[in-house]
């Protein structure tokens, strides 16, 4: 029952989240100068053309008649079709997430591999190798942009040693070098948070007590510590996952992948209001969906706010 | 009940412990010598800040070096000195022979281990106790320390149960391997007063039960007379006086345990002002010459200031029993 009302309260929360995004989005981008019946149109167009056009896309009306059918399309599900090729919104997002998901997946993986382990290496054994390669590690990973970094992926990994290949989005290996260079600003991030929560963990009482035990150091830090430090962890990555999801427009632009963030840049270009529309109402709820996820997993980690 | 080996004493020797921070040097403990037997409750008194938390943390192996360093002293278990043994041997001994209780049991339970793992997993490594078995075990403990709700307390997250709960779980914990010695470092300090008692009661009839001898560490006379069999009272890191608790009560020698008693208050004090003790327990690292205690007693003299006095055995030559104080002018009274 707690858990059934856990989820309802979710739910709603989820609805309204989605109808705050989507007013905010629908008014943002008429804010924004530029007509898309103009973009379609070209410059040179006739007055009688464009305003045909405006007709077709349906920016004839005031903003409040279109903001009421953008409201009623959403419940619906329906995001229209693109300004530009006319496509239906939800297939262009559809075709293009998998891709995205893929990345993203590939991404945090990487991502959870190298930091956790290195975070709690680097506070296990302070001032060690492993927690000055992980200081550096993590200086780098916040400094290096990902566009440069995948830049020289692909210089080094797919030109001068061809591993790799340069272009293409068709299997895991054409994935490999975007997740990497999507991936190691995250650990950075996952390390240094893993790290801290891990040093803190280690110096809170119940520690005391496991040592007064006689337990080994491994089920202290294991055992013991690494769950309570795990709480703050898993949150952290959740979000980070689903901020990886809404596309990586850098990454996927600089090796040249068909996901959502070059579907909403183009969109964003090419002032077609219907896919930019869409896209974000699209972020906006797997994102909260994502942090749907996190939450219940934190609960099973936390026993405090376990839910049922 | 597991074998026990034939350890009936635990005794501290001579324990001298400094902290080392750059160049400065704090002397936390200054010589402790006490000893421990099974079936008894010794208790080890003082404010804080005396050093009596520092010696139950040597006992157990858990003060950490640097910065902690232990300059002289020997802690005899059975036929081994503690001191001696290495990292690996310390731990088998942790939990096992002795075991600790503390302060507050709420931060010192992991808030996301069910309590039967967190009781279990002490049966399970240092009996080699079969999962399953362990469980019963931890039953059998949980009726002992006078829980009920069997299975049901197993499977609770500490922040599910009662302060008083909690800390008879980690008095569960600490004696489920059934040690010899058991340190309980203020146990019933962050307890309301009817739940003090009750925790006191069950220390008292566990340590029967399992012939356990108890290292008591508190800073309130009231609680161990309660409870003690012998009482030592600390003072900057120094016992400064030590005997049986009926003796202790009746006469105490050393200037520090009657300011303490008098600081007590009682029936007897109504309506009088409460003495309290001037001054406080000087650092570690400022400690007076001659006798720490003399800045604040009320009887010092000029030798007070240059030179330590000795441990003396108050005994008459015909009574069994020791009464030992540090003190130039033992005895000697003076008016408020």
């Amino acid at each position: 029952m707690e858990f059934f009302l856990f989820i309802l309260r979710r739910f709603l929360r989820l609805l309204l989240t989605i109808f705050i995004i989507s007013t905010i989005i629908f008014f943002v981008i008429r804010v924004i100068p530029g007509d898309p019946a103009l973009v379609v149109a070209g410059i040179d167009a006739l007055d009688e053309d464009i305003q045909a056009i405006r007709v077709r896309l349906g920016t004839d009306v005031p903003v409040s008649v279109q903001y009421g059918r953008w409201l009623a399309d959403i419940v619906r599900f329906d995001f229209g079709e693109s300004m530009i090729s006319g496509a239906s919104v939800n297939k262009l997002i559809m075709e293009r997430f998998p891709l995205t998901l893929a990345l993203a997946i590939l991404g945090i993986v990487l991502g959870i591999v190298v930091a956790i382990p290195l975070g709690v290496l680097s506070a296990v054994h302070r001032w060690s190798f492993w927690d000055y390669f992980g200081m550096v590690y993590s200086q780098m990973g916040m400094a290096i942009p990902s566009f440069w970094l995948g830049m020289i992926l692909l210089l080094v990994f797919a030109v001068k040693i061809p591993l790799f290949p340069l272009f293409g989005s068709d299997s895991l290996k054409n994935l490999i070098l975007p997740a990497i260079a999507l991936g190691f600003a995250r650990a950075a991030v996952i390390l240094r948070l893993t790290r801290a929560a891990m040093v803190e963990e280690l110096s809170r009482e119940y520690i005391i007590t496991a040592r007064a035990k006689g337990l080994t150091d491994r089920m202290i830090r294991y055992k013991h510590a690494l769950r309570n430090a795990m709480i703050a962890v898993v949150t952290v990555t959740g979000i980070q996952f689903g901020y990886m999801l809404g596309g990586a427009i850098i990454v996927e632009q600089v090796f040249s992948l068909p996901g959502l963030g070059r579907l909403f840049l183009y969109a964003i270009y090419q002032r077609d209001f219907p896919l930019i529309q869409g896209g974000v109402v699209f972020i906006a709820v797997i994102f909260s969906l994502v942090n749907f996820a996190v939450d219940i997993l934190y609960s099973l980690l936390n026993p405090k706010i376990r839910i049922s | 009940m597991p074998e026990k080996r034939a350890d009936s004493t635990l005794e501290i020797r001579d324990l001298n412990v400094s902290f080392i921070q750059g160049e400065k040097e704090a002397n936390a403990l200054r010589g402790i010598s006490l000893s421990l037997k099974r079936s008894e409750v010794h208790s080890l008194v003082g404010e804080s800040g005396s050093g009596k938390t520092v010696t139950s943390t040597c006992v157990m192996g858990l003060l950490p070096t640097p910065p902690a360093r232990i300059n002289t002293g020997e802690i005899i278990l059975g036929d081994q000195d503690l001191l001696l043994l290495g990292e690996k041997d310390r731990r088998e001994i942790r939990g096992k022979d002795i075991a600790m209780v503390f302060q507050e049991p709420a931060r010192y339970l992991n808030p996301t281990l069910k309590v039967g793992d967190q009781i279990t997993e002490m049966l399970i490594l240092h009996l080699g106790m079969e999962k399953s078995k362990a469980v019963d075990r931890a039953l059998e403990i949980l009726e002992l320390v006078g829980l009920k709700g069997g299975k049901r307390v197993l499977d609770s997250y500490p922040h599910e149960l009662s302060g008083g709960m909690k800390q008879r779980i980690m008095i569960a914990i600490a004696i489920s391997c059934n040690p010899s010695f058991l340190i309980a470092d203020e146990p019933t300090t962050a307890l309301d007063v009817t739940l003090q008692l009750q925790i006191l009661n069950l220390m008292l009839s566990l340590k029967n039960t399992l012939d356990m001898g108890i290292l008591f560490i508190s800073h309130d006379l009231r609680v161990v007379h309660d409870i003690s069999d012998w009482i030592s009272v600390i003072y900057a890191g120094r016992i400064v006086e030590s005997a049986s608790r009926e003796t202790l009560f009746a006469d105490p020698k050393h200037p520090y345990t009657k300011l303490l008693f008098e600081s007590i208050p009682d029936a007897d004090k109504r309506g009088k002002r409460l003495q309290t003790i001037p001054g406080k327990v000087p650092d570690a690292e400022n400690i007076p010459g001659g006798c720490a205690f003399h800045p604040r007693c009320p009887i010092a003299e000029e030798i007070c200031r240059t030179s330590q006095p000795e441990t003396k055995d108050l005994a008459i030559n015909n009574r069994a029993e020791s009464h030992t104080a540090a003190c130039h002018f033992i005895g000697k009274q003076w008016k408020n």
